[in-house]
């Protein structure tokens, strides 16, 4: 006993921090680490390449950025639930045919109306898919890697088969709308500041509604979820339809984006989705992270794509830097979770023994 | 006379009245009442199974009596599901409580039901306001704004505990609160029973440990192989006499059966794993069969996992047959001639999709093999072989493993072992759910190969089948062996009172 509470003393108290203060700080660190990241690499590449920080260039990153951040969002809410959405990519593509076809069948309808059409148009797209994928995830009880797996397929099948070899050339689309990606204030985008707004939004309800708190709860034990009486199975098929209406939305972007659409739009963009999140510190597992978070992971690999592009490297190891980029994000989580668990319980032992 | 010792005007919250619930041919609980008084604190006790804990899983909504009524308030109710249980007042602390580790204290405790500001957004600083009220009416200390993750148990179980109280819970059952915690952690739980009580709360607690069950409770109901045995406040009664209440029944004799001891198989020595068990030293010779007998909880499964490398140890030594085993390499036990028949075959004794046959020679692959490849033929051969050596009764080999009774499925376990020819055979709980004629057979089969010379290492929560087995019965009490028996000094009552405490510790 006596020993045991010499070598207490002894022991350098880790700080004065109460447990939670540890645990509130450490998931704190995530989003301060993501800042922290970005500010490093702009401080370094701007060193290398003072063009970086021109106000071209911010503005390019920023307008790459809308769309991940705003399929990231919904990710965000999907895995937060321990569950994923891989469809995000083919709705991307789907919704983008749409609503960039849709401007061919408006004659004699003014621009602003005809855009409003264009929006609705990929939010409906989206959110049917949404809906298609909450409901197997859901009612089916199919887990939702195999899914959104299956409708990742499906949806780019659709496309393809309704798209043929043909596209959307550029000159059917009116040109109000390829200026919504392009103009800017002060060199930020419009969209860029619309997206950050949503996001703010998705972060609040996250953060301050029963429904948002149920998604957490949910991925934290799902079990635990089922037996204090939340609607897992209302929240999850929720999330599911806004991911995918976002989608909806991003496509819609992509559309005024690219102008040109064919059947291969979005093809592959969900993994970079589910890169920003994760990156973004939301636990693979569900229960913890931010949508803010997510978003800024988005920023983070649109950041370091500019970096490396800028500074000339070879486009092959812009992919192996984003893959090393997860690994360091999921090993920080990791040797913290760790690092945690054991801080508490020394805490606990010496409780104890006090 | 009022019918709780120490609660005089008390009013009656809950009555469960002639339950009885049966799992096909089990009867797990047969004419069971149970009254419960405002403010008290209600020990309920007896052996593993006999049906505490279908009958909490009664009052938990999780299980429907087949006969009985449950009056709650003057009312009776009927509980569907866990929902109905909460709604009706009734709130479960178990052992290891269901927390939402990512979530705060606070929101463990309001998750779903968080109060609301206007525009239905969570009032936070209310929640903290009820929170911080329930935890200061406990008089317990825990930052509501920490996450749940890291809390030890005792801690998780006060937030269940707060969850109860921010529900109004009239009803407070705590399913062995106590097993997994520290002494400190003990008294401060009991200090929040006495408020809770105070505040007109009943507990009813279950517990193994009867001297706590004397110092928190003021009446006690016990039960005896699903059966009431007997409902009365607890000043009226001696531990002796709560001990022959919970084991009661005749005692089976094993015909005595000579044997010869050989060399020690297995020494343990000073064997200790923090805060699991600690100080085990023993050792088994051939041709033996000794007992780990003790409550659940109480180091033995932990004991042998530890012995065959799958847990690590942190100080002692386990030597077999004169050789030091290598800690924390299952490899190096089954080479050095261990095998473990595991408590849970289901999970981890058997691939239950595989088949019978390929179970069966599962441990022997090795001696199997030809130029590096598993024939099927000589698989099914060997497999036969053993299958009509233990009696097994099954439709074919090809099998899968599932398709057999739950003692066929053990008869595979142990063949599986058997067929490397151990010299120490460690058993954990082998008759589990297993029915009585298959039972008698296992017995049998362990005395046919103690007699052959091999080891054997018993652990059994059924008294019955330690003293008609065992040759020598230890008994681990918290961790620790608290004393041993020869089988013929062995009796229920001796056992149950040093696995629970009551025993006055023999000469150190």
């Amino acid at each position: 006993m006596n020993a045991a509470a010499d070598s207490v003393r002894r022991t350098p108290v880790v700080g004065r921090l109460s447990s939670g203060r540890l645990i509130d700080l450490a998931y704190r660190a995530r989003a301060f680490g993501i800042l922290a990241a970005l500010a490093v690499l702009i401080v370094v590449t701007s060193a290398i390449q003072p063009r970086f920080l021109s106000g071209n260039e911010v503005n390019i990153v920023l307008g790459n950025t809308t769309i991940l951040a705003l399929l990231s969002l919904g990710e965000a809410m999907v895995v937060i639930t321990r569950n994923v959405d891989l469809s995000v990519g083919s709705v991307l593509g789907l919704a983008a045919y749409a609503s960039g076809n849709i401007f061919g069948h408006l004659h004699g309808m003014s621009t602003g109306t005809s855009i409003v059409i264009a929006f609705l148009v990929g939010i409906g797209v989206g959110s049917a898919c949404g809906v298609l994928n909450g409901a197997l995830v859901t009612i089916g009880q199919v887990p939702s890697l195999v899914v959104t797996l299956a409708t990742l397929y499906i949806i780019r099948g659709i496309d393809i088969w309704i798209i043929g070899g043909g596209q959307v050339v550029a000159s059917s689309l009116p040109d109000a709308f390829f200026e919504l990606s392009l103009k800017s204030f002060y060199n930020v985008p419009y969209l860029a500041l619309a997206v950050g707004a949503v996001v703010c939004v998705g972060a609040y309800h996250m953060r301050s509604f029963r429904s948002g708190r149920d998604l957490y709860a949910i991925g934290s034990n799902p079990q635990a979820a089922r037996l204090v009486g939340i609607p897992t199975g209302r929240r999850v098929f929720t999330a599911f339809v806004v991911s995918g209406a976002l989608a909806g939305v991003a496509g819609v972007l992509w559309a005024s984006k690219y102008g040109t659409l064919d059947s291969t739009a979005g093809t592959g963009y969900e993994l970079s989705v589910i890169a920003a999140v994760v990156i973004g510190g939301v636990a693979i597992f569900g229960g913890s992270g931010s949508v803010i978070g997510a978003a800024l992971g988005a920023l983070l690999l649109n950041t370091i794509l500019a970096a490396l592009y800028v500074v000339g490297v070879s486009p092959f190891w812009t992919q192996a830097i984003s893959g090393a980029l997860i690994l360091v994000a999921i090993s920080i989580d990791r040797v913290i979770t760790l690092q945690l668990t054991s801080a508490l319980r020394r805490r606990r032992v010496r409780a104890a023994a006090a | 006379m009022t019918p709780g010792g120490r609660v005089p005007q008390a009013r009656l919250v809950l009555s469960l009245q002639h339950a009885s619930k049966t799992f096909g041919a089990v009867r797990a609980l047969q004419d069971v009442s149970l009254d419960l008084f405002a403010g008290e604190a209600h020990a309920l006790v007896g052996e593993n199974g006999a049906g505490k804990s279908t009958l909490v899983k009664i009052l938990a909504g999780v299980y429907r009596p087949d006969e009985g009524v449950l009056v709650v308030d003057g009312r009776g109710v009927f509980l569907d599901n866990p929902a109905d249980a909460r709604d009706a007042g009734i709130a479960i602390i178990y052992q290891e409580p269901l927390l939402f580790p990512d979530l705060t204290v606070e929101e463990n405790i309001y998750i779903g039901r968080q109060p609301l500001t206007t525009g239905r957004r969570i009032d936070r600083r209310a929640m903290r306001r009820h929170v911080e009220e329930v935890f200061g009416r406990l008089g317990v200390r825990l930052d509501p704004g920490r996450i749940a993750r890291g809390l030890s148990i005792a801690e998780q179980q006060i937030v269940e505990i707060g969850k109860a109280l921010s529900l109004d819970a009239r009803v407070i059952v705590m399913d062995e609160p106590t097993a997994a915690l520290s002494a400190v952690e003990v008294a401060r739980l009991f200090g929040v029973v006495q408020s809770l009580r105070a505040g007109g709360t009943a507990v009813l607690f279950i517990s193994h440990r009867l001297e706590e069950v004397f110092e928190l409770c003021q009446r006690v109901t016990v039960l005896r192989d699903g059966r009431w045995v007997t409902s009365g406040p607890l000043a009226d009664m001696t531990s002796d006499g709560l001990v022959r209440a919970m084991v009661g029944r005749d005692l089976l004799e094993r015909e005595p059966e000579e044997q010869s001891i050989g060399d020690t198989v297995l020494r343990v020595e000073r064997l200790t794993r923090e805060g699991v068990f600690t100080d085990i030293s023993f050792d088994v010779k051939a041709g033996e069969i000794v007992a780990l007998a003790g409550l659940v909880g109480a180091g033995r499964s932990e004991v042998a996992t530890a012995i065959f490398g799958i847990d690590r140890y942190d100080a002692g030594a386990v030597t077999v047959n004169g050789r030091r085993l290598r800690r924390a390499s299952p490899t190096a036990a089954m080479s050095a001639g261990i095998g473990l028949v595991p408590e849970d075959r289901r999970q981890q004794g058997l691939v239950m999709d595989m088949s019978i046959a390929r179970n069966i020679a599962l441990a022997s692959m090795r001696s199997l093999r030809r130029l590096g490849m598993i024939s099927g033929g000589a698989e099914r051969r060997f497999a036969k072989d053993w299958a009509l050596r233990l009696q097994l009764k099954y439709g074919r080999l090809s099998d899968p493993a599932d398709s057999l009774s739950g003692g066929n499925q053990q008869k595979v376990v142990l063949a599986k072992w058997l067929a490397r020819r151990p010299s120490l055979l460690i058993v954990d709980e082998p008759t589990r759910g297993i029915d009585v004629g298959t039972k008698a057979e296992v017995h049998r089969l362990l005395d046919v190969l103690a007699a052959e010379g091999v080891a054997v290492l018993m652990i059994s929560s059924e008294l019955p089948e330690v003293l008609h087995v065992a040759d020598r019965i230890l008994v681990m009490r918290e961790g620790r062996i608290v004393t041993e028996l020869a089988h013929t000094d062995a009796s229920e009552e001796a056992i149950v009172a040093a696995a629970t405490g009551q025993l006055r510790e023999e000469a150190a």
